[in-house]
Order: C-alpha cells, then structure tokens, then sequence
C-alpha cells in the first residue's frame, strides 16, 4: 500500500444551475489522504464535503483530474473493476442509509449476502459477534424504524465494517445526534480504528469534537482546498477566511482536545 | 436564459438527456435478469404485491365494466333487434381493448405509485448510495424483480379481468335484460378468434413493461429529474408524474399497438 491512500489531482467539479449557468464547488483541487490515519474533511456548507466523498466513490464523476486510490487511477473505471474499488471503503452515511425493509440482522448481514459466498451459518455467526461488538446484541429483529439516532449509527458503522474495508469514509457521522450521542459516537469511531487500523476520512461541520481524532485537516473554501498536518496548523495560517473560520468553530478545541484524545 | 430559442434548446437536450437515462435503465433491469444472485424471494414477494394484491381491484373494474358494457350494448343492439351479438360485443372490447388497458391503469394507479415512492424515498435517503458503496448493483438487486413480477403479473391480472368482464356482460345482459345465454355464448365463441387473443396478450406485455419501466425509472432518478424540487416534495411529485406518465403512454401505445397489429 502506498503511503498516501488516496490523491486528488487538479479535480474540478461543477454542477448546472436551475438557470443553466454552473456552479463550480470544486476548482482544480489537490490534496493527499495518508495510509492508517484520520483525515478530517471540513469547511461551511455547500462547499463539497460530500461531493469529494462521493467523487472517490464514484457515485459522481469528476470534470476533470485524477483520483488515486493505492496509487490507481480510479476516474474512468468502470464494472467489476469499480465493485472492487467499492469493497475496499466502508461508507457511513449521514442519515445512516439502512434499508427500512430489512431489519438489522439482515441490515448487518447483507454486504456477506451479496458480495461473499459464505453459507447462512457462516453469515449468522459473523453478524451476531459483530452487533455484540458494536452493543446491539437483541436487537437483530429490530427494525430501522425501531431503532433511536445512535443504533442506527452504530448498525451502520456495523454494516460497514462486515468486509473489513481497509478505508472508511463518514459522511457527516453526528447529524442529527445530541452531544452526548455525538461524543459516544466519536468514542466508537476511535475505538474500531483502533481495532481494524483502516484509514478514516471523516466529513462533518462537528468541528471542535472531531478535531479530536483528526491526524490532518483538509479544509475546502470556495472551491479551493487548504491541507494542515494537523488540527492545530490551522490556526498559524495567515488567510482572513481561514482565521474567521478559527474564531467561529474552534474557539475552544486546544483547550479540549489533550483532555479529549486521553480518554478515547 | 432569457433566449426562447436557448430556452427551448436546452429543454431539447434535457428530454434527450432523460431518454438516454430511462433507455440505459430499462436495458440495466433487463441484464440484471442473468447476473447473480438472483433474488427469487424477492420476485414472489413482488408478483404478491403487484399480482396478488391488485385482484381486488381489478376484479371490481372488470365486473363494473362488464356489467356497464352488458347493458350499454344490450341498449343499443336491441335497438335494431341485434341483441344476440351482445356476447360478441362485450368480449371482443375486452379481450382487445379494455382488459389490457383498464388493468394496466389499476396496476399503474396502485403498485406503479408504490414502486415510485419507495425507490424515490430510497434514493433520497441515500439507500441506493449505500447499494452502490456495497458494490451491490442497484438494478439487480431492486429493479429487475419488479420488472419480471409485473411481466409475469399484469398479463395474469388481464386474463383475470377477460374473465370476469365477460361474466359481468352475461350478469347485464342475460340475468337482468334477458338476452338467452346460449346466443351470448355463442356469439362469443364465433367472433372471438385466436388472432384477437393474441392481440390482448400483446398488449399487456407491452403495458407491463411501460408502467414498470416508467413507475420505477421516475422514483429512481428523482433528484436527477428537473423541477422535481427535494426530500419529500420530490418523491410525492415523481409519484404522481409516474402515474400520469405511465397511463398516459398506456393509452397512446394501445391506439398505436391496434394500429399495427389488427
């Protein structure tokens, strides 16, 4: 494996407004994910968290530029290449993106169902260590539904992680939880990598609370992208939106985060 | 875009832009057929939905119709002392034209609205996403058993309503208007011939695969469809433009089907 996991090269993205005009969110972008650690992707909303998610994924194509993944040009592949490219991330969505048919058993069970030929038995023993892992045991007949904000984070973060992807990418992993929640979440999140080792790529606005398990900071503005070493760079850099940035969302990161990092 | 003409090009392009979408994911349900696994589970769950659960209904419609067509035709052909064509009235309009069609709103009315909506709310919150990330392809695992439930399904359900149409024309016009029972049969027998079986059968295929094709193809691609809005509002106005959209191209292809085929 390369040391840096995942490159972004010149990317440009932009979409059609309603008045046929584009809108560019992402202009002529590049920036490195390493291999083993925590990326935190940042910055205000409408500036393309997400989309950069989803460009590595490929569930959105980029204008132009290239995306590396283990040093692989993954822009133009296509059919089983691009299933391969899939099964080596895990994604937890923001609003968890469980399928509210299915109930959490058969939620958890599916990536083994679809995409390995393990037997039931195989499946079921899998499954059931894996929710005991992430504290849902019991709770395999549930339905989404049933389930409060949390669980569903938690089935989903268990989802993902069924084929052992060696990177995970959240997508806004605390919307809609309250601190507490958010806390325990990010407590969860620190504790699986510390289990699996895989890469995280984390998206959120949840800026002093996931400041604490970011490696590195990538920061998008206005189309343009700023890399910081670490959650602390950022506030040495001299650019007036950059230190508006600082003053608004992480007045009291420095203050938090050596108390923070210790307990997770 | 202030430009008519711009305005009107760039609806030019958008049209072209949606045919290619729905053409590509009418053909990517179709090879999910023959890739693997195949989800028979899922196919008898949806035949239940579609086939199963629509009988109600289209039961209803076929004994309503045929009873109105029974009496309407008993009316007019007694008229001119023509009352024992009355069999070969009423089953020909549905063997040929009412069964196919009348079932193929039914099914659009009540499981081609579902279809919408629950992949409309399933792209929405990201659960299509979450298929794809699995490298779960999408169109097998949830396009192409509905695609073959309702193949299967709606021509059952338009036999169904042959069936029951016929019945209710006998009620209307034997039981109640007094027509004899062996002229309606009769008149039946003689004027309905196999080419005209054919017809019908034709027919609800080509129905079949419109409402599924179109009910699903709009929930799918809901955010991609403009003026479609977002979150729920999306998924209510794809809904009902699935339905609007399938009925509406049901009833252009049966003139066009009775067109080339008669």
């Amino acid at each position: 494996m390369s040391e840096n996991v995942i490159e972004f090269i010149n990317i440009c993205k932009s979409f059609k407004r309603k008045d046929g005009s584009l809108q560019h969110v992402l202009n002529n972008i590049s920036f490195t994910i390493p291999a083993g650690k925590t990326t935190v992707i940042a910055g205000g909303s409408g500036q393309g968290k997400s989309v950069t998610l989803k460009l590595v994924l490929r569930l959105l194509d980029a204008d132009s530029g290239s995306i590396l993944v283990d040093g692989e040009d993954i822009t133009a592949i296509r059919g089983r290449k691009l299933n391969q490219l899939r099964t080596r991330f895990g994604v937890l969505f923001q609003s968890s993106a469980l399928f509210d048919s299915l109930t959490v058993f058969e939620n958890v069970a599916m990536p083994l169902r679809e995409r390995t030929k393990k037997s039931e038995k195989e499946i079921h023993s899998q499954v059931i260590e894996m929710l005991a892992r992430f504290d849902l045991a019991g709770h395999e007949l549930k339905y989404p539904a049933q389930l409060s904000g949390g669980m569903k984070k938690r089935v989903g973060l268990a989802r993902a992680m069924m084929l052992t992807p060696s990177i995970m990418l959240f997508d806004e992993p605390t919307t809609g939880l309250d601190p507490v929640m958010t806390g325990e979440i990010y407590h969860l999140f620190a504790r699986t990598q510390r289990q699996y080792g895989f890469t995280s790529v984390i998206v959120s606005h949840d800026i002093p609370k996931v400041f604490n398990l970011a490696d590195n900071v990538i920061l998008l503005n206005h189309g343009n992208v700023d890399v910081f070493d670490s959650p602390e760079a950022i506030q040495w850099s001299k650019k007036t939106e950059i230190q508006e940035f600082v003053k608004t969302t992480m007045g009291e990161i420095y203050q938090s985060r050596n108390v923070e990092t210790e307990t997770l | 875009m202030s430009n008519p003409l711009a305005r009107l090009g760039d609806t030019a392009l958008y049209v072209l832009e949606d045919l290619g979408w729905m053409t590509n994911f009418f053909f990517q349900a179709i090879l999910g057929i023959f890739k693997r696994p195949f989800r028979f589970l899922e196919l008898l769950r949806q035949i239940k939905f579609i086939g199963s659960g629509s009988m109600v209904v289209v039961f209803f419609t076929a004994l309503s119709t045929g009873m109105v067509l029974g009496l309407q035709g008993y009316y007019s052909l007694n008229r001119f002392g023509a009352d024992g064509f009355l069999g070969s009235a009423v089953s020909l309009s549905i063997i040929m034209e009412l069964g196919p069609v009348l079932t193929a709103l039914m099914v659009a009315g009540r499981a081609g609205s579902a279809m919408s909506a629950e992949l409309g709310i399933m792209r929405i919150s990201e659960q299509i996403d979450a298929l794809q990330c699995m490298a779960v392809d999408p169109y097998r695992y949830l396009i192409t058993p509905k695609f073959l439930a309702a193949l299967i399904s709606i021509p059952l359900l338009t036999a169904l309503f042959d069936v029951v149409g016929i019945f209710g024309g006998y009620l209307a016009g034997v039981s109640m208007m007094g027509v004899s029972p062996g002229a309606y049969f009769e008149g039946m027998r003689s004027s309905v011939t196999n080419h005209d079986i054919w017809l019908g059968v034709v027919k609800s295929f080509v129905f079949a695969g419109l409402v599924v094709w179109i009910c699903c193809g709009r929930g799918f691609f809901v955010q991609q469809i403009r003026g479609a809005g977002f979150g729920a509002e999306s998924v209510s106005r794809m809904t009902t433009q699935a339905v609007v959209l399938s009925s509406i191209s049901v009833l252009v292809f049966d003139y066009l089907l009775t067109a080339v085929l008669l």
